[in-house]
C-alpha cells in the first residue's frame, strides 16, 4: 500500500459508517447502501491519486455516495412504472422522496442514522456469527480480509457470510429504524450481546497468536464508546463500556512471557493500564446513576472492585459476594454461581467455598465444565486435602481443549504430594 | 496504537499567564472533541495554561534549579493535547487534519509509546513505572 492509499484507508475508516448509515436512510436497505458507499470509495481510490485529498473527504464521499443513492431511487422508479405498479406505491415512492429530502439536508440526524445502522446490523433475525461480521463490515469498517483474519477462518467464509445476511436484512424488509418499546429493550440486548462478543473473541486468545485478535478488544471498546455517546440513557451501554475498559486494563498482565495466562489475583497490577480503569470507573459511575441496571453493570462493578484494590489482599470480598448476589437474581446462571462459590471462600474462608462448590457438582451444565474441577481443586488444596485436589486438577486438566490451561492444571496436579 | 496530538499555538510560548481562549474559539474545539468522542477515540484531553505560569527545572550538574515562565529561550511551547487510540498513523494524521485550528497554530502528532514496545532489559529497569502512574491517576 502506498501513502495515498493509505490515507485513503483512515478516511474510510473514520468516515465509512457515517457514509452507509445516511445511504441506508435514503434507500431503506443496509445492505444496498453498503454497495453504494463501496462505489464512491472506488471513485476515491481512482481520483485522489491525481488530485489529492480533498479538505473535507467525507463530504466528499458523502456526496458521490448520495449521487448514487439518487441514481438508483430513480431508476428503482423508472423500473416500477414500466410495471405498472405506480398505484399502490404511491404513497411510499412520497415516504421515499420526503426521507431523502430530509437526509440531504439534515446532517444532525446522523446519529440517529449510525444507532439505526448498529440495531439492523445486531438484529436477531441474522446468526450471531453474522451479526458480528456485519457490525465490524458496517460500522467498524473492516475489509473481509481483516475480519478473516480475526476470526481465523477463511475470507471466503467472511464474504459468504456477510452477503448473506444482507440478503436476509433485504428479504425480510427488515426496517431501517431503532425499535421502540419492549422491542428496544431486546434489541439493545442483541446489540450488546454482539459488542461482548467482538471483545471477548479478542479477549479470549492469548497474545502474540494473531496481531488482529487484541485489536478486536480495541474494536469492540471503540464501538461501545461510541455507542455510550449515541444512547446516553441506557445503563447497561455505559456498564458494558465499564466492564470492557476495565478488562481490557488487564491485558498486558494477563499472560506470562511465554503466553501462560496468569490469574487474576496473580497478575502485577503494575501492569494494568490505568487510563483504562479510570475510564471504566467513570463510566461505571454513569451506569450506576442511570435507570435499569442490568448484569454488565454488575459484572463491572465486581470488576472495579479488583481494579479499585491496590494489592490483591486488599480486595473487598464481602462486597463483590453481595454483587454476585445481585447478579444471580438477575441471571441465574450455574457459573455465577461458581464465581460467587470462589468469592465466598475469600470473604468467609475456603471451607464455606468448598461446600458452594460441592452443591454444583450435581448441576447438568457444570458437568464438563474444566473451571468446577479447577476451583474445588484449588480450595482442596488450600484446606489441605492434597489427595482429593490432586484428583479435581487431573479431572480439569482432562476437561479442557485449552492446551496451556491443561499444562497449568497437570502442574497443579503435580504439586499436590 | 496511541498517539498524542499535540497543540502547538504560535505566540502561546510569551502569552500572559490569565490569557485564555476565546469563547467562539472554545465552541469549535468543542464540536472538535464531540466529534472525536462520537467516534469512540478519545481517551483523554487537557488544556495547559500558558508558560507565563509555569516554571522551569533544570538540571545543570545535577542541581535543580528553578526558573519562573515565560522562558525567553523558548520557540515554541504546548498549549494542550488530545491522546487517541486508532488503528495507524494515518487515521491519527487524518484526525489532526480535522481539528479546528489558526495560521498560528500547529499540531504534532506523536506516537504513545508501549511497555511492550520496550526491550526486555528496559522493561526491567521501567519495573514499577506502571505502578507510578497508577498512582498519578487513580
Amino acid at each position: 500500500m502506498n501513502d495515498i492509499q493509505r490515507a485513503i484507508d483512515a478516511v474510510w475508516r473514520i468516515e465509512s459508517a457515517k457514509i452507509i448509515a445516511t445511504v441506508a436512510r435514503m434507500v431503506r436497505e443496509v445492505g444496498l447502501a453498503e454497495e453504494l458507499a463501496q462505489d464512491a470509495l472506488v471513485a476515491a481510490l481512482e481520483r485522489w491519486p491525481q488530485t489529492g485529498i480533498p479538505t473535507k473527504p467525507g463530504a466528499w464521499l458523502t456526496t458521490v455516495a448520495k449521487h448514487s443513492a439518487i441514481d438508483h431511487l430513480r431508476r428503482r422508479k423508472l423500473l416500477e412504472r414500466k410495471h405498472e405498479e405506480l398505484g399502490r406505491e404511491l404513497e411510499a415512492e412520497l415516504e421515499t422522496a420526503a426521507s431523502f429530502a430530509d437526509a440531504m439536508n439534515q446532517d444532525e440526524d446522523i446519529d440517529d442514522d449510525l444507532l439505526r445502522l448498529l440495531f439492523v446490523a445486531c438484529h436477531p433475525i441474522l446468526s450471531p456469527e453474522a451479526r458480528v461480521a456485519l457490525t465490524l463490515r458496517l460500522l467498524g469498517g473492516l475489509t473481509t480480509d481483516e475480519i478473516a483474519r480475526a476470526f481465523l477462518i477463511s475470507e471466503a467464509t467472511v464474504a459468504q457470510r456477510i452477503v448473506r445476511a444482507k440478503r436476509t436484512l433485504a428479504e425480510a424488509k427488515v426496517p431501517f429504524e431503532v425499535p421502540r418499546a419492549e422491542e428496544r429493550t431486546e434489541r439493545l440486548a442483541s446489540v450488546l450481546a454482539v459488542l461482548y462478543l467482538i471483545f471477548n473473541e479478542g479477549y479470549a486468545a492469548t497474545a502474540g497468536e494473531s496481531w488482529m485478535r487484541p485489536s478486536l478488544c480495541e474494536e469492540a471498546l471503540r464501538l461501545g464508546r461510541m455507542l455510550a455517546e449515541l444512547a446516553p440513557q441506557e445503563a447497561e451501554v455505559h456498564g458494558l463500556v465499564a466492564l470492557m475498559e476495565i478488562q481490557a486494563s488487564r491485558l498486558r498482565a494477563r499472560s506470562g512471557p511465554d503466553g501462560e495466562p496468569i490469574l487474576l489475583l496473580e497478575q502485577d497490577r503494575s501492569r494494568w493500564d490505568y487510563l483504562l480503569i479510570g475510564r471504566g470507573l467513570s463510566a461505571l459511575k454513569r451506569a450506576e446513576g442511570l435507570a435499569d441496571q442490568g448484569s454488565y453493570t454488575l459484572q463491572a462493578a465486581i470488576a472495579a472492585c479488583h481494579a479499585r484494590a491496590r494489592t490483591a489482599q486488599e480486595t473487598d470480598w464481602k462486597l463483590i459476594v453481595g454483587l454476585y448476589d445481585a447478579l444471580l437474581r438477575q441471571t441465574q446462571s450455574p457459573i455465577v454461581e461458581l464465581n460467587r462459590a470462589v468469592a465466598v471462600s475469600m470473604a468467609d474462608g475456603h471451607a464455606a467455598g468448598l461446600a458452594l462448590a460441592d452443591a454444583l457438582t450435581e448441576n447438568e451444565i457444570l458437568r464438563n465444565y474444566h473451571l468446577l474441577p479447577c476451583v474445588r481443586g484449588d480450595l482442596l488444596l488450600k484446606l489441605g486435602r492434597q489427595a482429593e485436589a490432586r484428583a479435581e486438577f487431573e479431572r480439569a486438566a482432562a476437561l479442557t481443549r485449552n492446551l496451556r490451561e491443561q499444562a497449568l492444571m497437570l502442574k497443579r496436579a503435580k504439586a499436590c504430594s | 496504537m496511541r498517539f498524542m496530538m499535540l497543540v502547538i499555538p504560535k505566540g502561546y510560548e510569551s502569552a500572559e499567564p490569565g490569557k485564555m481562549p476565546d469563547a467562539e474559539h472554545v465552541a469549535e474545539m468543542m464540536k472538535y472533541n464531540e466529534s472525536l468522542q462520537k467516534a469512540g477515540v478519545l481517551l483523554a484531553l487537557d488544556g495547559l495554561h500558558p508558560p507565563s505560569a509555569g516554571v522551569r527545572v533544570s538540571f545543570k550538574n545535577k542541581k535543580p534549579t528553578v526558573t519562573d515562565g515565560p522562558f525567553a529561550e523558548a520557540k515554541e511551547c504546548l498549549g494542550g493535547y488530545w491522546m487517541i487510540q486508532v488503528k495507524s498513523k494515518e487515521e491519527a494524521i487524518a484526525w489532526a487534519s480535522r481539528a479546528p485550528m489558526g495560521d498560528n497554530e500547529i499540531i504534532e502528532v506523536r506516537q504513545v509509546q508501549e511497555f511492550d514496545d520496550f526491550p526486555s532489559d528496559v522493561q526491567q529497569a521501567a519495573d514499577g513505572f506502571k505502578e507510578m502512574q497508577a498512582a498519578t491517576k487513580s
